[in-house]
């Protein structure tokens, strides 16, 4: 794994010093909240509606067990002893007040971390596929991409003050776990003929008010390439992107207005003129970079241990079943730690939850952990034999449920119970369709399917993407929830589509639960998910579960 | 004719704490939204929000929130002035339990 250089160490030093000044500053009355309010976004402190909140960076997802103790030591000192972890693969402490930041910045830094860069018109945090390095299906681990990226784009002086947010997703596998098609640029890594990995680059995707699935601009761009072609994207949108309104100054909308074929055009044209500027110091950089993601010695032991449990143990074979992906070395799993315990908030964990998932990672993960946009932690390097071992110490601390990928490892954003933009709660709804599928006992029978709940029309919680998307919005002062259909985040990825009116705060789960009867009533065989079902017969059966009942009763 | 004025109470953020506060009628900010003050004319509203507005050693972010009045003072009239009364619904957090303390 990466380790911060004496230049990052210097550089976040530097800006915590700087930053508890200007806290100091404002408390003193110095600074008014308009000068100090653009100085505390660029350091990740939000506003929200009970408390201040910080978000902290997890580049690309991936953390060692020391940062995540920190995190633990940092949400039981100055926080309420837990973290929420993001739909963007950051972390959020909900309650930091003021005069404690400093302090719990000083403590991010002593482990290499930061809140830089999480909020602001500038590039955020890169996210990038949670297996990284571990999957089966990969090209080439994706990091050092991404970290070449991060080191490129902080406090890049060009791009501090874009039109809009900008942010970048990177896959190195053909399957697209990082939702890349739904990002300002994607990143997914190709092969050309000749064999050589590169990246198809994808620009303008986007969730949000006006969600648009990005296109492709260049299908193989020679991993040499990416930074200045990357820059000379950045460069034309910074040119040509709208200023003059919030709600159309993303990308996106740039490209949209422009057309594929002209903005292709214009980075192809400002690419010529950046690539010779590249001497090659990015690449001996990148090839540094690179030693530091050496995959980590595996061990070779027989995993006789893993499979014989797996035949005992009904508990450990459902966990197995859902929770573990296929690593590149057959010996050894990846792990997917759901923090979607029926009836929890997704997201969160405790600190003593994290200081469990900590050890766990340094006693059989080589020490890495990775945060998924899904809100769940990773343990992406497990050697079989290990895992009964994890299983038990997960069970004992509520961090055992077999639900990653089911109806009940869904995504929600903190909605209105925190979040200062929301229009509805997102959170308890997720609890509820949680705790309703558990008690039917239907999901492990329903199989795949993702809900995804966003509070607002921004879409934090990405359910336009969802198979199910659920979007609460304000409708005449009552919260109101919205229905989408068949949208899907992978490579195949499409926006869902509106099922009609929606639906009031009590009545949205036994809503979601006619889809899914509708669903099991249609389903042509158990194989055929949820996605596949709703392809092959589109929303008509759906949307008469879903309103045609109404009539029914009134009828009864 | 204009429409009826909604009543209103000044409310915001502490600047240490960020808990949200209301402005009282004896020039006070409180955690309960109860002990603020319900302006019921519009020329009032706005005279009240420059001055909590200008206490900005003291308060983040103020404006005027919808109100109505109740058995025991000031109500919330939007589900979002609601839960600010409170904190969020996932958590026994915030107002819910601080204020019964």
């Amino acid at each position: 794994m990466y380790s911060y250089s004496e230049f990052d160490e210097a550089f976040i030093r530097a800006r915590v010093a700087q930053f508890s000044q200007q806290v100091e500053r404002r408390l003193d009355g110095s600074l008014t909240e308009d000068e100090f309010r653009p100085l505390r976004l660029m350091n990740g402190l939000y506003l929200q509606l009970h408390a201040y909140m910080l978000r902290v960076a997890i580049p690309y997802g991936t953390l060692n067990p020391n940062q995540m103790r920190q995190l633990a030591h940092i949400a039981e000192t100055w926080d309420k002893g837990y973290g929420h972890f993001t739909t963007r693969q950051n972390i959020q402490f909900n309650w930091p007040k003021l005069k404690d930041v400093p302090a719990i910045l000083q403590a991010l830094a002593d482990v290499g971390m930061h809140a830089i860069q999480t909020s602001g018109n500038c590039v955020r945090n890169v996210t990038a596929d949670h297996f990284a390095g571990a999957a089966a299906d990969e090209i080439e681990d994706p990091r050092p991409v991404a970290e070449l990226l991060r080191q490129w784009s902080t406090d890049h002086p060009e791009f501090q003050f874009l039109p809009r947010k900008f942010k970048i997703a990177i896959t190195g596998s053909p399957n697209d776990r990082a939702v890349t098609r739904a990002h300002d640029i994607g990143l997914r890594m190709v092969r050309n003929a000749a064999g050589e990995p590169g990246f198809e680059v994808m620009v303008g995707g986007g969730l949000g008010r006006t969600p648009m699935i990005a296109h492709t601009v260049r299908d193989f761009l020679p991993k040499a390439d990416l930074l200045p072609y990357v820059e000379a994207v950045l460069s034309v949108y910074n040119t040509l992107g709208r200023r003059d309104n919030k709600y159309k100054a993303r990308i996106k909308i740039t490209v949209h207005e422009t057309g594929k074929e002209e903005i292709a055009r214009l980075i192809e044209e400002r690419f010529a003129e950046l690539r010779p500027l590249f001497g090659g110091n990015d690449q001996n950089l990148l090839a540094e970079i690179e030693d530091a993601f050496a995959p980590p010695a595996f061990r070779n032991a027989p995993v006789d241990a893993y499979d014989a449990f797996y035949k005992a143990d009904p508990t450990f074979r459902a966990w197995a079943d859902t929770n573990l992906t296929a690593h590149r070395n057959a010996q050894y799993a990846i792990v997917t730690i759901s923090l979607k315990a029926h009836g929890e908030t997704p997201g969160d964990a405790t600190a003593d939850q994290m200081r469990l998932i900590a050890d766990l990672a340094e006693r059989y993960g080589h020490s890495d952990l990775r945060i998924s946009h899904e809100q769940n932690v990773i343990l992406p390097h497990v050697h079989k034999s290990d895992l009964p071992t994890i299983h038990a110490a997960l069970s004992q601390a509520g961090l055992a449920t077999a639900n990653v990928g089911l109806i009940s490892d869904i995504i929600a954003c903190p909605g209105m119970d925190y979040c200062a933009l929301a229009t509805a709660r997102s959170i308890p709804i997720a609890q509820q369709i949680a705790t309703r599928f558990k008690e039917l006992d239907l999901e492990h029978e329903v199989g795949p399917l993702k809900i995804k709940i966003s509070g607002c029309i921004n879409a934090c919680g990405h359910h336009h993407v969802g198979h199910i998307g659920i979007l609460g919005l304000d409708r005449a002062g009552v919260e109101n929830y919205q229905i989408t259909l068949g949208g899907d985040g992978t490579e195949t990825a499409a926006i869902g589509e509106k099922t009609g009116p929606g639906f009031a705060y009590d009545d949205i789960v036994p809503a979601i639960e006619r889809i899914v009867r509708a669903y099991l009533d249609l389903r042509q065989e158990p194989g055929e998910t949820f996605l596949d079902a709703y392809r092959r017969v589109g929303a008509a059966p759906f949307k008469a579960a879903l309103y045609d009942t109404e009539g029914e009763q009134d009828a009864a | 004719m204009s429409r009826r004025f909604i009543p209103k109470v000044v409310t915001g953020n502490d600047l240490i704490e960020g808990d949200v506060v209301y402005l009282t009628a004896d020039d006070r900010w409180t955690r309960h939204h109860h002990e603020a003050e319900l302006i019921e004319d519009e020329a009032h509203a706005q005279m009240r929000l420059l001055h909590g507005a200008a206490q900005k050693l003291v308060v983040v972010g103020a404006y005027l929130a919808d109100a109505k009045a109740g058995p025991n003072g000031p109500e919330p009239v939007h589900f979002r002035e609601e839960f600010r009364t409170r904190g969020p619904s996932n958590y026994k957090h915030g107002k819910q339990v601080d204020l019964a303390q």
